[in-house]
């Protein structure tokens, strides 16, 4: 203060007029110890159920994956976790290298020839796709599936609103939950800038037409945008054997925790033509070399398209994105490279169909509601009784049902979602068996 | 003056490493009475949706993959390693224990959709969060759930379209003010929702022209978007007569938050006139930046506007908290669940951690900060502050260097890279665009004296570089990972590798 003049740190803010000066203390608590926050924090969150204190059957749009020890380690390493956006590459390559690795396994993952380096989540991203579409096409109009979560639907219209943009949802097959290819071919027409589908699609089904959709879409002139589960593409075949244009999807299964559903991480590609590539939204981290060629290097690239510069024409508005996720997806695909993801995906496989198995073999409930193949999720409707009743009646066993789904889907009747990934165990299943024969026995007597 | 080297590994993709069927993890096996009872997986899925061919993904044990990565770290400079006057990002120090507290298994992992009874600790947490962030900023209510400062913008955006919708005049409130100081954010978040972006200069005090502003405004006006402090650094001090001018056509305020360390307990953007305030909380309160993400960007309305926040909003009934999601007048999502949890539970160990009075000291601080090097850097007299240079500035200031351009050719990107050399990461280039070879310099609060000096004595140094070897500025940086890259060569169409899959088709086809 006395190199610079003053006598009153305030002599600093003279120029806030003097009406707005906070004149009062702020109303919030007095400075705390490190040990008195700890303490009160950790006391706090002690008071939530976890899935250790309960065995739960929720999926749908964030997902219980185990997060090995070695993703953990890296993406705690502060040279990453207190580092800025990398405007400065020479100083930042390892931010750098390692989103364009991460960007790289999403393309080899997807079959797409570019990823971006990470959009805020799923939803978000599928927000950003359709308007990506409706850039290309000029046209105002997407097709998405019925079968959708009512949260992605829900945002990808406070996206598009906006832009004049609309939407129709394609029907699906009474008998199998999947999409309507009659409808879908019902619909589509010289509006429809983008058709969606889903795979895995929300309610766990495997989509399997995705051949014809792609044909339907491209003759009209449409794009292709199809949303996955990354977790499942070692086991699934990718959306670029089928034609998609844009893959948009949910990071997080890949080494992030659920965090009660954020950060999550919105994987986005697409093909690599110049025409597409220039409409991406989103930061893109390319290989490159150092000025006099002698060594390889990464940075930023195409900013041009970014908010930054463009500004009000930007391809968005994203700035901050979610690095640190992509991060801990890099190291998580690293790690269990093809044969570590193939049987990953085989294991959700088989337990989530052992679960439907015996599930099926308790009277009083319907599982699955779909005859069509599932991965990962299924649904389960009850043939009397709410379905709130009966997940108050699984708390007491210490399980947690899926997500009820019943207003989502009125025409499913009382019916909910479940999810069985690698971390649920065959007696983890047979308890949710043992707990529903009992409790429908119970409200049969 | 101490040296520094940058660790250099010249270290391979992990595409290169590893080989062919080797792994870094066992997956949990399938118990064997669940296999006897399917018996063959291939019948689950037909044949033609199976993958053919598997993903060519690295092939890499545990180790290797930890080195990998860990190298990879090494060639990355961070705050925790030392000054980063990144401007407009607020690279300050991040308290260790909020990092431990957003990893507990307690938080980390709970799903969004159990039922509020299992999760009454996180949402007492994030409830009581919201409410504090609403007294720091002079706002009503507030949403978590905007995922960075950006997205809270859009959000921002979207409800001054519900607000015009609602009294029926959307179809004329088609412009949003922003001036050109502003950042890219707020014009592009302005078109996502729809609206014109109407660019108002700034005067000579380096302001919002007034007089601009009021030939600007019309009944065409949904709002303007405004940063205070703004982006030089400077206080608008004619916000009351601004905030005015947008409030008489019925337009709203929006405040750019990611300047609101500078004024933490000392003003609040709601007492100001602003209507729509969001909150950087990865600048401001405690949370790192991981790098570009994840961030938050909680957004705080006033009361006439909490009818519009997303679904769902924690509410409080009878000590219990819920999720409700029946807001009849609100703009529906921006995303899924509830907002960046993690990044949330930081800001609110920050603030306990700080109180009242230790934010109050972090504004004063990081402003004092900026001020002592306004004086140190100006008494180099090369580097030039434009704008009053009487006025203090805030958490930030926003110099020139194209006395060097003139003299020798060397602009600011030549200093900035000269910088790095120095083991300082360089500050914010080229923004705000309405001053010429700009260097956006935000000390924080977090630095030193010693630290500050020390900058200052490596600009003096760079200056004199300049006037001696400018060729040694211009080649910089040396002592880095690598040295200056080929950024043109990085987004030419014919050269640009944005994939390792790209990199591979290149070199096939030469
Ligand atoms: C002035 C200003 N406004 C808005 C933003 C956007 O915030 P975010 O990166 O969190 O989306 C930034 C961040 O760089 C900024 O400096």
């Amino acid at each position: 203060m006395k190199e610079i003049g003053i006598e009153n740190i305030d002599e600093l803010f003279l120029d806030v007029p003097e009406r707005f000066r906070l004149k009062r203390r702020l109303e919030l608590p007095s400075p705390t110890s490190e040990y008195k926050v700890k303490s009160h924090i950790e006391s706090q969150l002690a008071r939530n159920k976890t899935s250790r204190d309960i065995i739960a059957f929720l999926g749908a749009g964030c997902w219980p994956h185990y997060v090995p020890a070695v993703v953990k380690s890296i993406t705690q390493r502060t040279e990453f976790l207190t580092s800025y956006t990398p405007y400065q590459p020479e100083i930042s390559q390892g931010m750098l290298q390692l989103l364009f690795e991460y960007q790289s396994m999403i393309c080899e993952l997807t079959n797409m020839d570019v990823a971006n380096s990470s959009l805020y989540d799923w939803a978000s991203g599928l927000g950003e796709a359709a308007r990506m579409a409706m850039r290309l096409t000029n046209r105002r109009e997407i097709l998405v599936p019925r079968i959708i979560d009512p949260d992605r639907l829900a945002t990808l219209k406070t996206y598009i609103a906006p832009a004049g943009m609309s939407i129709q949802k394609i029907d699906y097959e009474r008998y199998t939950g999947q999409l309507s290819v009659d409808d879908l071919e019902a619909r589509i027409s010289d509006k429809t800038a983008a058709v969606y589908i889903e795979n895995p699609s929300y309610l766990g089904l495997i989509e399997t037409r995705n051949d014809e959709v792609a044909k339907v879409a491209h003759e009209s002139a449409a794009l292709f945008v199809v949303g996955v589960d990354p977790i499942s593409l070692g086991l699934l075949k990718p959306p670029g054997d089928y034609g998609a244009d844009i893959v948009i999807g949910e990071g997080q299964p890949l080494g992030n925790y659920m965090n009660f559903g954020g950060p999550l991480l919105g994987v986005f590609a697409c093909r690599g033509d110049m025409s597409m590539i220039r409409q991406m939204p989103g930061r893109i981290i390319g290989m490159t070399t150092t000025r006099d060629g002698m060594s390889r290097g990464y940075s930023m690239v195409l900013q041009t398209r970014e908010q930054h510069i463009r500004r009000h024409k930007a391809t968005s508005n994203i700035c901050t994105n979610e690095s640190l996720c992509a991060a801990a997806a890099a190291a998580y695909l690293a790690l269990l490279g093809p044969n570590g993801l193939k049987e990953l995906g085989e294991t959700i496989l088989l337990k989530s169909h052992y679960a439907m198995k015996r599930l099926s073999e308790v009277g009083g409930i319907r599982v699955p509601i779909f005859h069509a193949p599932h991965f990962k999720e299924f649904t389960m409707s009850l043939s009397s009784g709410r379905v709130d009743n009966v997940h108050e009646q699984l708390l007491r066993y210490n399980l947690h049902g899926g997500k009820n789904i019943s207003k989502e889907f009125p025409e499913l009747g009382e019916a909910a979602l479940y999810c069985v990934t690698e971390t649920i165990s065959k007696s983890d299943i047979d308890a949710l068996v043992n707990a529903f024969t009992e409790i429908l026995l119970e409200g049969a007597s | 003056m101490p040296g520094f080297r940058q660790t250099r590994w010249s270290e391979p993709t992990v595409f290169e490493l590893g080989c062919e069927g080797r792994s870094g993890y066992l997956v949990p096996p399938i118990e064997n009475p669940i296999k006897e009872e399917l018996g063959d997986i291939q019948i689950f899925i037909p044949e033609r949706m199976r993958r053919q061919e598997p993903p060519k993904l690295p092939e890499l044990s545990e180790v290797e993959v930890v080195r990998h990565f860990t190298r990879l770290s090494q060639m990355n400079y961070c705050v925790d390693l030392g000054f980063y006057p990144l401007g407009s990002c607020t690279m300050k120090y991040n308290p260790k224990i909020n990092d431990y507290l957003a990893s507990l298994p307690s938080l980390n992992l709970l799903h969004p959709y159990q039922d509020e009874m299992t999760v009454q600790g996180v949402l007492e947490i994030l409830h009581t969060l919201s409410r504090w962030l609403a007294e720091i900023t002079g706002t009503y209510e507030v949403s978590l759930q905007p995922a960075a400062g950006a997205h809270g913008e859009f959000l921002g955006a979207l409800i001054m379209r519900a607000y015009h919708m609602l009294s029926d005049d959307l179809s004329e409130r088609t412009e949003l003010i922003i001036p050109d100081s502003a950042h890219g954010t707020n014009p592009a978040s302005a078109a996502m929702a729809g609206f014109k972006a109407i660019i108002v200069p700034s005067d000579k005090t380096g302001c919002i022209d007034v007089d601009a502003l009021k030939s600007a405004v019309s009944n065409q006006t949904a709002g303007l978007m405004l940063t205070n402090p703004n982006t030089l650094g400077i206080f608008e001090e004619n916000i009351a007569e601004i905030a005015g001018i947008i409030h008489d056509v019925n337009g709203l305020l929006y405040y750019d938050g990611a300047n609101l360390n500078a004024i933490l307990g000392k003003v609040r953007p709601g007492d100001m006139g602003f209507d729509i305030v969001h909150i950087n909380i990865h600048k401001t309160f405690g949370a790192p930046h991981g790098g570009g993400g994840p961030g938050a960007g909680p957004l705080g309305v006033s009361e006439e506007l909490a009818k519009f926040l997303p679904v769902p909003r924690i509410i409080v009934e009878d000590g219990k908290y819920r999720l409700d999601y029946n807001q009849p007048h609100s703009i529906g999502k921006i995303r899924s669940f509830y907002g960046n949890i993690s990044v949330l539970i930081r800001a609110y160990a920050y603030i306990l951690s700080l109180g009242a009075e230790g934010l109050k000291e972090t504004a004063e601080i990081s402003v004092l900060n900026t001020n002592y090097l306004i004086k140190k850097i100006r008494e180099l007299d090369v580097y030039k502050l434009p704008y009053d240079s009487k006025r203090p500035r805030k958490h930030e200031c926003v110099f020139s260097t194209k006395p060097l351009l003139e003299e020798k050719g060397i602009r600011t990107i030549d200093i900035s890279k000269r910088l790095l050399d120095y083991g300082i990461h360089s500050p914010t280039i080229y923004f705000p665009m309405i001053v010429e070879e700009a260097m956006m310099i935000e000390p924080t609060e977090s630095f030193e004296k010693e630290e500050l000096d020390r900058f200052v004595e490596v600009l003096r140094k760079i200056a004199q570089e300049v006037k001696t070897n400018p060729e040694l500025v211009f080649q910089a940086p040396k002592n880095t990972a690598v040295t200056r890259l080929d950024e043109m060569k990085a987004s030419h169409p014919k050269t640009m590798t944005l994939s390792w899959r790209m990199h591979i088709k290149g070199q096939s086809n030469l």
